[in-house]
């Protein structure tokens, strides 16, 4: 059995699973707003990075991920069923619409901000969209079998970073472990469960988030070792994207992502 | 804090398999896996490559764009080394 067809009831009606299509709209919608929100950080950097090699570099995974995040848009649009497409998605809503994770909406910061934020996503990521692909929504799937070599490139390109900077020279040391210190706070929402994607997990359409932490734990700890840096304690940890309360941060990204739609609705070039 | 200059590399790709290695660029990096990162990056984004080799700059030896006349000049009389004086079936493909 697969969500697909109980939502794309020819005649709009969701009256048979009313719940479930609107608890995967939000699944997906959030999936999309992750990817978005990182991809548009990342493209902040074009034309400003360190130097011409990672200008092309950051780019590349940003394009990454705004594919992605169209793909989970699009399919979003669908399940809803109220012709939404995925520019509406994107570009008209508000801050507390958004559901992205606080992770992603950091500032970029220096390259070690970035860089640093890149790991800790990355490394979630892969492993989830590994097992999406197990999914049994046939089109989350599809969209995660796309996404787990590109994100299996990401986990490469933050990891080599990480390790240079954190065994590189005291000043790059000191920022990458600053960097990982201020948004450590932010990873615990990774692997936090909102109550409406727990039917899904029952169903076998989304991946279990805490199945998922040994992987990421592994892959931080590798890298973090080979970079001689300090992986903090767990401590309190910071929540509320999931449900639009999101930091100071997302606003004003999304002003300046949204002003050329909004100021011309449906502009094309 | 040492502000060393970035090594160079040359960048070689292989756009299909059973096609050599050529040399499409360079690239800056601090050390060999991150220049075939940055090779990646820069040099394979369309699609172009099945494969990628980074060289440090450093490792090519030159010849002497003085030297052009003495290593190059003296070939342009032997027009008996160019294979043009027999006919190459078609079914031998690319050559």
């Amino acid at each position: 059995m697969t969500a697909a067809p109980a939502v794309k009831d020819p005649k709009g009606k969701r009256a048979s699973a009313p719940v479930k299509a609107d608890a995967l709209f939000h699944y997906v919608l959030a999936l999309a707003d992750d990817a978005l929100i990182l991809g548009h950080r990342l493209s902040e950097w074009s034309g400003r990075a360190p130097m011409l090699e990672e200008d092309i570099a950051l780019s590349n995974l940003g394009l990454d991920l705004i594919g992605q995040a169209r793909l989970f848009y699009a399919y979003a649009g669908e399940i809803e069923g109220r012709g939404r497409d995925e520019d509406a998605l994107a570009y008209l809503r508000d801050e507390h619409a958004y559901a992205n994770l606080l992770l992603v909406e950091q500032p970029n910061g220096d390259f070690a901000v970035t860089m640093v934020r890149h790991l800790l996503y990355a490394a979630f990521v892969h492993p989830y969209v590994q097992a999406l692909q197990q999914s049994r929504d046939v089109r989350l799937a599809e969209i995660a079998a796309k996404a787990v070599k590109e994100m299996a490139y990401h986990v490469r390109h933050a990891s080599e970073w990480v390790i240079r900077l954190g065994d590189g020279t005291e000043v790059s040391h000191g920022r990458a472990q600053t960097a990982l210190e201020e948004l450590w706070m932010y990873t615990g929402e990774m692997f936090t469960l909102p109550e409406s994607e727990r039917r899904l997990l029952e169903r076998g359409i989304a991946p279990d988030r805490m199945a998922i932490k040994p992987a990421w734990d592994a892959t931080l700890d590798r890298v973090l070792a080979e970079a001689r840096m300090q992986r903090p304690a767990d401590r309190w940890m910071q929540t509320g994207g999931r449900a639009g309360r999101h930091t100071e941060h997302l606003g004003h990204l999304l002003a300046e992502m949204q002003v050329l739609n909004r100021a011309h609705p449906g502009a094309k070039w | 804090m040492s502000e060393a200059p970035m090594p160079l590399w040359e960048v070689f790709i292989r756009n299909r398999s059973g096609m050599p290695h050529k040399h499409c660029g360079s690239v800056h990096a601090p050390d060999a896996a991150i220049a075939l990162q940055a090779a990646r990056d820069v040099y394979t984004r369309r699609g172009e490559s099945v494969s990628v080799w980074v060289v440090p700059s450093s490792a090519i030896t030159a010849s002497d764009p003085a030297d052009k006349d003495e290593l190059f000049e003296p070939t342009g009389t032997k027009i008996y080394r160019h294979p043009t004086f027999y006919k190459v079936p078609d079914d031998v493909g690319h050559m």
